[in-house]
C-alpha cells in the first residue's frame, strides 16, 4: 500500500504550482503527408491547461480535434509532421525521443479513448490491461501490482473487483467496461488526462456516472484535457472550452463566458443546433430561430385527439430466444396510438425494445402477441400478400442509410425504384426531380452513387425515398444519430417542415432526449421492453412521474450551468 | 476452400474500412492507389496478353511445330535458338509451351465453369430454398469438405478412369464446394441486407425484389471468383496431369509437358522449370487480376 | 434474420437496473460444444462413406468388378463371387448398402488387390510417415507464416510489400513445381539434402519445406491482414498510450488477434497438405497415404482408394474438433459466459 502513496507524493512535488500552465501548446500544426498532397489538419493552435483545470476541446468530424490529442502524447500517426511548441511540465516534448515518450505516456500523461469495447483487448482480462502501464513503468512487484489493480478497479467504482479483474471486456456492462478503461489511464495517477470522446458510445445515465469520476481526478489535482464533439456534454465538466473547426480554433474562454456569449457566429451555430426544449417549434439550422407554423406542435387543437388514430399499436410482446437458451422479451404489452400529422418520440436507451417496437409498426418483424391496426384496419396480422398493397401508407428512414441502398443503384435508380406503378416515363423523371427538391437536394445528385454522398446527403436521398409513395406515416430509427451537430440539425428541420408540408405523421425512434423533445408531440418512453411513461412530451419533460424518466431526465448533459450568466432558461425542470 | 471464406472476409475488412473512412470527412479516400496501375498489374496484363497470343496466333512467336521432333539436338540446355531447351526427342519446349497454352488454358477455364456451374445451383438453393434446403446442402458441402480437392478429383478420375474430359469435371467438382459455400454465404448477406429490408417495407413483390436487388448482387463477386479460380483450376490440373492422370504426353499440355520430364528431373532442369514457371505466372497473374477487380468493384459500389 | 438482429441487441443490452451476468464458469457448455462437433462430425463421415458407397454404385461397370481391382486385373469367377458374397452384392442396394456400412463400422475396409493385403493394413503401414509429413509442414508453415508477418508487417511501405508479394506468390506454387525446384538446388546441385528417402530428419526437410511454403504462403497472407487490421485497432493506440513499445504491441496484443483466422484455417490447411502429400510423396518417393491413394486411383484398386479417402475424412473430421478446441484456447471470449 506504501507504493501508490509515494508514488502520489513524487508526482505532487514534481507538479508545478497551480496557476501555472501544465501543458502549454504553442502554434502547433500537425501535416499529413508531403508535396502537394500535404494536407494540413491542425494549422495552428495555441492553448494550455493548469493542474486541477479541465479544458474541453469541442469540434465536429473532420475538424483536427482527435488529431490534437493524440499529437499531445506523440501518437499522431505515420507520416505526419508536427510543428509548433509543446510543453509539459518545463519539458519541451518536440524534442523528446521515443524511449522518452514512453516513459512519459501512461505515467505522467494519461489517455482515454472513446468506447472501451474497441480500446481495451477483447482477449485479455481487463485486470491485465489495468496492470500493463505499472508493469511497463516498473511499479513494484507483481503482487503489488495486483493490489493497485484491486484497488484502481475500486476507485473507479466497480462492484466485486477481484472477480472483475478476471473478466473479459467482453463480459463487462458498458458502463463498468469504460470504467475500467478509465483505471488503465489512472493507474499511476498522471499529472494530466486526456480524454477522447469518453462517453460517446454509451447511454446517458452511464455517461453521467462516468462524467462523475473524471470529475473526481480534476479535483483531486489532475489536469484534464476532454474532446468531444457534443457541446453539452463537457459543458458540465469543462472550465474552458476551445471551439475547433478546420484545424483552427475560433474561439476559447471560460465555458459559461463562452456558451453564454458566443462571440464567433460557429459558436452560435453549433449552439443553435443543440435541439432541446429551448428550441421546440423553431428551426435549428438557421439562426433566424424562425418559427414552424403553429399548431404544428403540441399546442394542437384538441379535436385532433377525438379523431380515429391513424395507427394503434395494441398489447405487442415479442420474445426472442437468446444464445443461452433463455427467452427474453424484448417487447412487453406496447401499446401506443399515432394521430394524423403528429410525432410520437419513442425515447429509451441501447436495449429498451425501441427499435423493435418501430419494426413490429413496419411489419418485418411479427409480434407474438397483440398487434398494430392502421387506420381502423388490421396491419400486422394481414399475410404479407395482403398488405402488400398497402405498404405504401407506410415508409422507413434508418440510422444507417447507407447500408438501406443497392449499392449499385444511382439516386435516380433508388428514387425511381421506389415510386408506384403507373408513372409515365417523362412524368416519372419529373417527379424524381421534384423528391430530390423537396428533401433539399440539387439534380447534380441524381447520377451519383449514395457511396459518394455525405452523410446529410445520404439521409436525403433515404427521406426522398421514404417520400416517393406519398406515405402518411414515417418510421424514424434512429436517423440523425450518426450525424454531426450542424447536420443533424437540417434534416430535423427537414423533417419538421416536410410534416408541415405534407401532413406526415412520424414515429421518431431515439435514444437522445433532446432530440424527442424538439420533435415529438407526444413522448414514449421505454425501458426493458415496456412502456413506463407516455403522454404529451412538454408535459413529461416538465414533470416527469415515473422515476426512471426522472433519473433519465435527471442525467442528461444539460448546456448551461449558470443559466443567469446565459440567459437562456433550465431546459428541463430538475426538482421534479 | 477457406481461401474462399478468406476472400469473402477480405471483402468484408476492405469494405468496413471504406465505410469507416467514409464517416470522417477529414481523411482523404484512399481509393487511389487501387486504382492506379501498379507494377503487378502491368506485368499481371503482359503475362494475359501473352497467353492471348498464344491461344490464338501461337505461329507468331512458336517457331517450330510443337510436336515437331529432331533427334539429333535432345536435351539440349536453354539457347538462343531453344529459348526453353530441347526435350528428349529434340522438341522445342518454347514452341511447345506455347501451343500447349490453348489445351492448358481451355482446361483451367472449363473446370472453373463447371465448377461454378455446380456452385450457383448449391449456393443459391440453400440460401434462398428455405431453412430445410440450408440444412442439407450444408451438411451435404460439409461432406464435400471432408475430402480435399484434390482428393475430390482423384475419387472421380478413380472413377470415370484418366483423360482430359474426365480432369476437367473432376477438378470443376473439386472446386465447387469452396465456391458454393462461397455463393451462399453471398445469396444470404444480400438477402438479409437492410436495402432489401427496404424494398419489401416500398410494398415491392418477392419477384421484383428478387429480380432486381437479391439476384445482382449476389451475383457480383462471381467475376472475381471465376477470375481468382481460372489460376487455382490450371495448377489443380496441371497436378493431375503431373500425377499422370490427365492429358496424356506427349501432347503440349503443361501439366503433361511436366510429367514427361519427370524422367529427366536430375539432368534436364529446363523440362520442368519453364513449363511450371508458365503455370506459375498464369496463376499469379489470375490472382493479381481478380484481386485488382475486386478492388475496383468495391471502390466503385462499397 | 431479423431475429439475429434483435439477438445481436439483447447481447449490449446494458441498462443500469439489470444485473450483470453472473460469470459462471462454463465447462458444461464448453463440453456441450465438443460433443456437438463430434455428433456433427459422425453426421459427416456417415455422409462420406454414403458418398463412397455411391461412388463405386454410380461407376460404369459391375460394382463387384471395381471390387476386385478393375477390369484390368481380370478376375478370375471364383474371386468374383466371393465378392459378391462378402458384399451381399447379389442382395438389394439398400442390404449392400447396411452391410457396407457394417463393414466400415467394424474396420473391415476390404481387401487391396494390387497391395494383395486388407487395405486396413496398407493404411496402418502408410499412415506413420504422412503424419509425419504432414503435421511437420503444418508446424513449419505457421513458424514461418508467424516469423514472416512480424517482420514484414507495417514497416514502411518498400518492406511491406515485399513481405505481402512474396506471400502472394508462395502461395501460388504448385507443390510439385516447388519440390523440383528444390530438389534441382538442394539435391542435385548443392547435394545438401538427399532426393529420395533418405533417413529420419534429414529426408523430411525437403518435403516438408515443399508443402509448407505454400501453405505459408497462405497463412501469412491471412495473419497479415488481420495483424494489420489489428494494428490499427483502438486498443493498440491506448497500449501505446501507456508507454507501450512498438514490439511490445505486436507480441502481447496483435498477434493473438492476428493469429486467430488462420487458427481456422488450420483445418483446412490439414487437407490441403494431404492433397499435397499426394504430389509430394511421389515426386520424392516416400511411403504414405498419399501414394498408396496414387496407387489406387491408378490402379482403378477401389477399395484402396476408398479406403484412404475415408481415412483422410476421419482425420479432417477429428481436426476440424481439434481446431475449434484450439481456438477456445486462444480466444477467450469462447469460454466466457458472455459470449
Amino acid at each position: 500500500m506504501t507504493g501508490p502513496m509515494q508514488h502520489d507524493q513524487d508526482l505532487l512535488t514534481a507538479s508545478g504550482q497551480p496557476g501555472k500552465n501544465l501543458l502549454t501548446a504553442t502554434d502547433l500544426r500537425v501535416c499529413f503527408g508531403s508535396g502537394p498532397l500535404a494536407r494540413e489538419v491542425v494549422a495552428g493552435i495555441s492553448f494550455g491547461v493548469r493542474p486541477g483545470e479541465c479544458l474541453a476541446i469541442v469540434g465536429q468530424s473532420g475538424s483536427g480535434k482527435s488529431v490534437t490529442a493524440r499529437t499531445l502524447i506523440g501518437l499522431t500517426g505515420d507520416g505526419s509532421q508536427v510543428s509548433g511548441r509543446l510543453e509539459f511540465d518545463g519539458h519541451d516534448l518536440a524534442t523528446l525521443t521515443e524511449r522518452q515518450w514512453r516513459s512519459i505516456r501512461g505515467a505522467r500523461i494519461g489517455f482515454i479513448l472513446q468506447d472501451a469495447l474497441v480500446s481495451l483487448d477483447a482477449v485479455r482480462p481487463v485486470g491485465r490491461e489495468i496492470a500493463e502501464p505499472l508493469r511497463l513503468h516498473h511499479y513494484g512487484r507483481a503482487a503489488d501490482r495486483r493490489a493497485r489493480v484491486i484497488e484502481l478497479l475500486r476507485q473507479v467504482g466497480v462492484p466485486e473487483p477481484e472477480m472483475r479483474s478476471r473478466q473479459l471486456p467482453g463480459e463487462l456492462s458498458g458502463g463498468l467496461r469504460q470504467r475500467a478503461l478509465i483505471a488503465t489511464a489512472i493507474a499511476l495517477d498522471p499529472q494530466l488526462l486526456i480524454a477522447d470522446e469518453p462517453t460517446t458510445a454509451l447511454d446517458v445515465t452511464i455517461q453521467a456516472q462516468i462524467l462523475g469520476l473524471l470529475e473526481e481526478s480534476k479535483r483531486r489535482g489532475r489536469a484534464l484535457i476532454v474532446i468531444s464533439h457534443d457541446l453539452a456534454v463537457v459543458s458540465r465538466l469543462a472550465d474552458r472550452v476551445a471551439v475547433m473547426r478546420d484545424g483552427l480554433i475560433v474561439e476559447q474562454g471560460p465555458t459559461a463566458e463562452l456558451l453564454g456569449h458566443p462571440q464567433h457566429p460557429y459558436t452560435q451555430s453549433l449552439l443553435d443546433a443543440i435541439p432541446s426544449a429551448h428550441s421546440r417549434g423553431t428551426h435549428l439550422s438557421d439562426s433566424s430561430g424562425k418559427a414552424r407554423a403553429p399548431a404544428v406542435l403540441s399546442a394542437r387543437p384538441g379535436g385532433l385527439a377525438a379523431q380515429a388514430p391513424l395507427l394503434v399499436a395494441d398489447g405487442l410482446v415479442k420474445r426472442y430466444k437468446g444464445p443461452d437458451g433463455k427467452v427474453r422479451t424484448v417487447v412487453d404489452k406496447v401499446s401506443f396510438e399515432l394521430h394524423r400529422g403528429e410525432t410520437v418520440g419513442v425515447v429509451g436507451e441501447s436495449g429498451s425494445g425501441k427499435t423493435t417496437t418501430g419494426r413490429i409498426v413496419l411489419a418485418v418483424t411479427s409480434p407474438d402477441e397483440g398487434e398494430v391496426r392502421l387506420h381502423g384496419q388490421p396491419w400486422t396480422s394481414l399475410s404479407e400478400g395482403q398488405r402488400r398493397a398497402r405498404r405504401q401508407h407506410v415508409g422507413v428512414v434508418y440510422q444507417d442509410p447507407l447500408s438501406s441502398f443497392d449499392p449499385r443503384w444511382t439516386v435516380r435508380r433508388i428514387l425511381s425504384d421506389a415510386l408506384p406503378a403507373g408513372y409515365a416515363n417523362a412524368s416519372r423523371a419529373a417527379r424524381i426531380r421534384e423528391l430530390l427538391h423537396q428533401v433539399g437536394l440539387g439534380d447534380d445528385t441524381l447520377d451519383r452513387r449514395p457511396l459518394l454522398l455525405s452523410g446529410g446527403q445520404r439521409q436525403r436521398v433515404a427521406i426522398a425515398r421514404a417520400l416517393a409513395p406519398e406515405p402518411e406515416i414515417i418510421v424514424c430509427d434512429e436517423p440523425v444519430s450518426a450525424l454531426d451537430v450542424s447536420i443533424q440539425a437540417q434534416v430535423l428541420d427537414l423533417f419538421a417542415d416536410l410534416q408541415d408540408e405534407l401532413g406526415l405523421s412520424y414515429i421518431f425512434i431515439s435514444h437522445d432526449l433532446g432530440v424527442i423533445h424538439h420533435m415529438s408531440d407526444r413522448v414514449v418512453v421505454m425501458t426493458h421492453g415496456r412502456i413506463v411513461e407516455q403522454g404529451d412530451a412538454e408535459a413529461i419533460f416538465r414533470h416527469p412521474a415515473h422515476p426512471y424518466t426522472q433519473r433519465l431526465l435527471a442525467s442528461l448533459p444539460q448546456l448551461s450551468l449558470q443559466p443567469e450568466l446565459s440567459g437562456r432558461e433550465p431546459a428541463y425542470d430538475r426538482s421534479a | 476452400m477457406p481461401p474462399a471464406e478468406q476472400r469473402n472476409n477480405a471483402l468484408m475488412t476492405v469494405t468496413n474500412v471504406s465505410s469507416a473512412i467514409d464517416q470522417q470527412p477529414g481523411i482523404v479516400r484512399l481509393g487511389g492507389r487501387a486504382r492506379g496501375l501498379s507494377p503487378g498489374i502491368v506485368l499481371a496484363w503482359l503475362v494475359v496478353a501473352f497467353l492471348v497470343i498464344s491461344v490464338a496466333w501461337p505461329g507468331l512467336i512458336a517457331r517450330e511445330a510443337p510436336l515437331a521432333v529432331d533427334p539429333a539436338h535432345p536435351l539440349q540446355g536453354p539457347s538462343l535458338s531453344h529459348l526453353f531447351g530441347t526435350d528428349q526427342s529434340g522438341r522445342d519446349v518454347f514452341s511447345r509451351v506455347v501451343y500447349g497454352a490453348r489445351e492448358s488454358l481451355s482446361i483451367g477455364v472449363a473446370a472453373t465453369g463447371v465448377g461454378l456451374a455446380i456452385a450457383i445451383v448449391l449456393g443459391f438453393a440453400a440460401g434462398l430454398g428455405g431453412r430445410w434446403a440450408d440444412t442439407v446442402i450444408s451438411r451435404f458441402l460439409e461432406v464435400l469438405f471432408s475430402f480435399p480437392s484434390l482428393l475430390l478429383a482423384l475419387l472421380f478420375v478413380a472413377m470415370f478412369g484418366a483423360g482430359v474430359g474426365s480432369l476437367i469435371i473432376a477438378v470443376g467438382i473439386g472446386s465447387a464446394p469452396g465456391y458454393a459455400r462461397m455463393i451462399r454465404g453471398q445469396v444470404i448477406a444480400v438477402r438479409n441486407a437492410p436495402y432489401v429490408e427496404a424494398a419489401k417495407v416500398l410494398g415491392h413483390p418477392p419477384l421484383r425484389i428478387m429480380a432486381n436487388s437479391i439476384f445482382p448482387n449476389a451475383m457480383r463477386p462471381l467475376l472475381v471468383l471465376g477470375t481468382l479460380g481460372i489460376g487455382q483450376s490450371i495448377v489443380w490440373a496441371s497436378a493431375l496431369s503431373f500425377l499422370g492422370l490427365g492429358a496424356a504426353p506427349p501432347a503440349p499440355e503443361w501439366g503433361a509437358m511436366l510429367a514427361a520430364g519427370r524422367d529427366f528431373i536430375s539432368s534436364a532442369w529446363w523440362l520442368e522449370f519453364f513449363p511450371g514457371a508458365v503455370i506459375v505466372a498464369t496463376a499469379l497473374a489470375a490472382t493479381a487480376l481478380g484481386r485488382h477487380l475486386q478492388r475496383r468493384l468495391e471502390g466503385r459500389l462499397a | 434474420m431479423t431475429q439475429s438482429a434483435a439477438a445481436g441487441q439483447i447481447l449490449v443490452e446494458d441498462g443500469p437496473d439489470i444485473p450483470e451476468p453472473a460469470a459462471v464458469p462454463s465447462r458444461r457448455r464448453r463440453v456441450g460444444r465438443v460433443l456437438q462437433d463430434v455428433i456433427g462430425g459422425v453426421i459427416v463421415l456417415w455422409g462420406a462413406a454414403t458418398l463412397t458407397f455411391l461412388a463405386v454404385h454410380l461407376m460404369p461397370g459391375n460394382p463387384a468388378v471395381s471390387y476386385a481391382g478393375g477390369v484390368a486385373s481380370h478376375p478370375s469367377k471364383s474371386v468374383l463371387a466371393a465378392i459378391i458374397k462378402e458384399y451381399g452384392l447379389d442382395r438389394p442396394v439398400i442390404v449392400q448398402y447396411l452391410v457396407y456400412l457394417s463393414n466400415l463400422l467394424h474396420g473391415n475396409l476390404g481387401y487391396s488387390v494390387s497391395e494383395q493385403m486388407p487395405v486396413s493394413q496398407v493404411i496402418a503401414l502408410n499412415v506413420g510417415p504422412t503424419a509425419e509429413l504432414t503435421l511437420g509442414s503444418l508446424v513449419l508453415a505457421w513458424v514461418l507464416a508467424v516469423v514472416w508477418s512480424l517482420l514484414t508487417v507495417r514497416r514502411g511501405r518498400i518492406i511491406s510489400s515485399i513481405g505481402s508479394g512474396l506471400e502472394v506468390l508462395a502461395a501460388s506454387l504448385p507443390q510439385y513445381w516447388l519440390g523440383i525446384i528444390l530438389l534441382e538446388v538442394f539435391a542435385f546441385h548443392l547435394g545438401i539434402f538427399p532426393a529420395t528417402g533418405g533417413s529420419g530428419l534429414q529426408g523430411l526437410v525437403l518435403p516438408c519445406f515443399t508443402l509448407a511454403i505454400p501453405i505459408a504462403g497462405f497463412l501469412g497472407q491471412v495473419t497479415r491482414e488481420e495483424f494489420e487490421s489489428a494494428l490499427e485497432q483502438p486498443y493498440i493506440t491506448s497500449a501505446k498510450a501507456r508507454g507501450m513499445s512498438d514490439w511490445g504491441v505486436r507480441l502481447r496484443h496483435a498477434l493473438r488477434h492476428a493469429v486467430l483466422p488462420g487458427v481456422t484455417l488450420s483445418g483446412w490447411a490439414l487437407g490441403s497438405l494431404i492433397s499435397g502429400a499426394v504430389i509430394v510423396e511421389s515426386l520424392f518417393s516416400r511411403n504414405g497415404l498419399g501414394n498408396a491413394l496414387l496407387q489406387g486411383v491408378t490402379q482403378q484398386d477401389m477399395p484402396l482408394t476408398i479406403g484412404v479417402v475415408l481415412i483422410v475424412a476421419v482425420v479432417y473430421v477429428v481436426a476440424t474438433i481439434l481446431v475449434d478446441i484450439l481456438y477456445q484456447v486462444v480466444d477467450p471470449r469462447l469460454r466466457s459466459a458472455g459470449q
